[in-house]
């Protein structure tokens, strides 16, 4: 996957776990949770949907690598390229 | 009775198949209207049950609604509600002495079944298995999601008690409002079973699942032609205050809880028995001292197996052989049996009558099982009568747990 088809990926993912909110202007660095109003269970939706959907395992010790949308490009791209 | 021991109720929230009010509910129980329909259950495809149509998304966000259970989602928009109804100023209410009390027949099996089967597509890897699955399913979370969605520091509990639970939850609001636990409860019954394939499932495999070529005439209790239990979701909260509180504030009083009871068969995991419904239903009249003539309307549990609605009939003309002025209707007819629920939504679908006069009938009664000719069976018709004092919900459920409760009109 491109780096611009991740991004939309997670976009996705962003989407059905926080229906509420407006995903289209989120900033790159800025944290996903401060955004999103995500909380501890949603950011493990985040490594559910990314495990089930693109069969791509993050460990725990790498969560902080999902803090934010640049940080998650930089860590899923490799997984996902 | 002390002063402080009278329990009023102020409020009613409810979602059933045929309504998502007490106005919608009651209209279309005068007239006749089912809420039961074909609905696809998974591994079973098409069943029929009884399936609501509140808005979820009136009282919680989208996410809390994925977060949740449809249990819980049931439970947060009738007790919004119940509190609505009840015209309290919630807002400035100490919400520490608020309770909420919901009677559930089970919990958990529809997210467990959800789970298996998602991981069932990904080679049974419990890898897959939702983080979510431990606080949808803890036993409480019908009413846990109720202090989450209404910001309510004070106690919760749901109270398992099978096809009785509607009344058990009614019941612990009762008890704790008495023993000054809380000064509002939240009480009633919920129930979200058709989303479990397994009691369709068992109740098919038990031969008592209803089946009918017209959904509306699936649910016939009493009626020979009659074949078993129609399932249903749907939820009835009350808002539960002292008569003195609901006084001094000038709330509306739909009635009074004058009696319970509650006991068990200890006989058979699923076959009823008359004599401790009898009990039953006589504790609950000794405790509101009343005679069984005095009360107006019985409103029965029937389900629609031949043997539960025989049983209860052997022990209905047991209890109210002399009483010529008291009328009894089922409400499963319309809208199958919301389980969890049942008790509550049917005791609601009656408290009408305490101003209106009216017995709504028990629909779907085209050849009546001679074993279930109950005196007063206010069958297909509405019928008025001359005064409605008092009205008596029994229920039983498996297991043989019996509740009955007891109200005035005040």
């Amino acid at each position: 996957m491109t780096r611009e088809e991740i991004r939309k990926a997670i976009i996705d993912i962003l989407a059905d776990i926080a229906p509420d909110e407006d995903t289209s202007g989120l900033k790159d660095d800025v944290g996903l949770r401060d955004q999103l109003g995500l909380d501890s269970m949603d950011f493990l939706d985040i490594v559910m949907e990314l495990r089930k959907r693109y069969n791509v395992e993050v460990p725990s010790p790498d969560y902080p690598q999902l803090a934010t949308m640049t940080s998650c490009l930089n860590y899923l791209s490799p997984k996902m390229a | 009775m002390a002063i402080d021991d009278r329990i009023v109720i102020t409020g009613v929230g409810l979602t059933s198949p045929n309504g998502d009010n007490l106005t919608q509910f009651r209209r279309n129980l005068l007239a006749g209207v089912s809420g039961v329909q074909e609905f696809e259950t998974r591994y079973m495809g098409k069943v029929l049950a009884g399936v609501c149509h509140y808005d979820p998304l009136k009282y919680q966000k989208k996410k809390e609604v994925r977060r949740g259970t449809r249990a819980g989602s049931i439970a947060i928009y009738c007790s919004h509600e119940a509190v609505a109804d009840s015209g309290l100023a919630f807002d400035k209410l100490d919400r520490s002495r608020v309770g909420v009390f919901l009677g559930i027949t089970e919990h958990g099996n529809v997210e467990t079944e959800n789970e298996v089967y998602n991981i069932s597509l990904k080679n049974y890897d419990t890898a897959f298995w939702t983080h979510h699955h431990n606080p949808r399913t803890v036993a409480n979370n019908p009413a846990g999601e109720v202090t989450l969605s209404m910001n309510i520091p004070g106690p919760h509990y749901t109270v398992g008690a099978a096809c009785a639970a509607g009344n058990a939850g009614v019941i612990s609001g009762v008890q704790m409002l008495r023993l000054g636990e809380v000064d509002v409860a939240l009480a009633g019954g919920i129930s979200e079973a058709i989303h479990t394939f397994g009691i369709f499932a068992s109740f098919k495999a038990q031969g008592a699942l209803a089946v009918h070529e017209v959904p509306a005439k699936a649910s016939r209790p009493y009626d020979l032609d009659r074949n078993g239990i129609v399932v249903s979701e749907g939820g009835c909260v009350y808002v539960l205050e002292r008569y003195q509180d609901a006084v001094s504030r000038g709330a509306k009083i739909y009635g009074e809880i004058v009696g319970y009871a509650m006991n068990s068969d200890a006989t058979d995991f699923v076959l009823p028995l008359p004599e401790r419904q009898v009990e039953c239903m006589r504790l609950a009249l000794k405790r509101a001292g009343i005679s069984p003539a005095q009360v107006d309307i019985v409103n029965t549990h029937a389900t629609a197996t031949k043997l539960g609605d025989q049983q209860e009939t052997v022990a209905m003309r047991e209890v109210f052989k002399d009483a010529p002025t008291t009328y009894v209707n089922n409400t499963k007819s319309f809208i199958g049996h919301a389980m969890g629920a049942a008790a509550a939504l049917e005791l609601a679908g009656n408290l009408p009558a305490f101003q209106d006069k009216v017995v709504h009938p028990t629909i779907n009664v085209d050849r009546l099982d001679p074993e279930c000719a109950i005196p007063n069976l206010v069958a297909n018709e509405p019928k008025k009568i001359e005064k409605v004092d008092y009205i008596l919900k029994n229920s039983a459920g498996m297991l043989g747990i019996n509740a009955v409760v007891v109200l005035k009109r005040v």
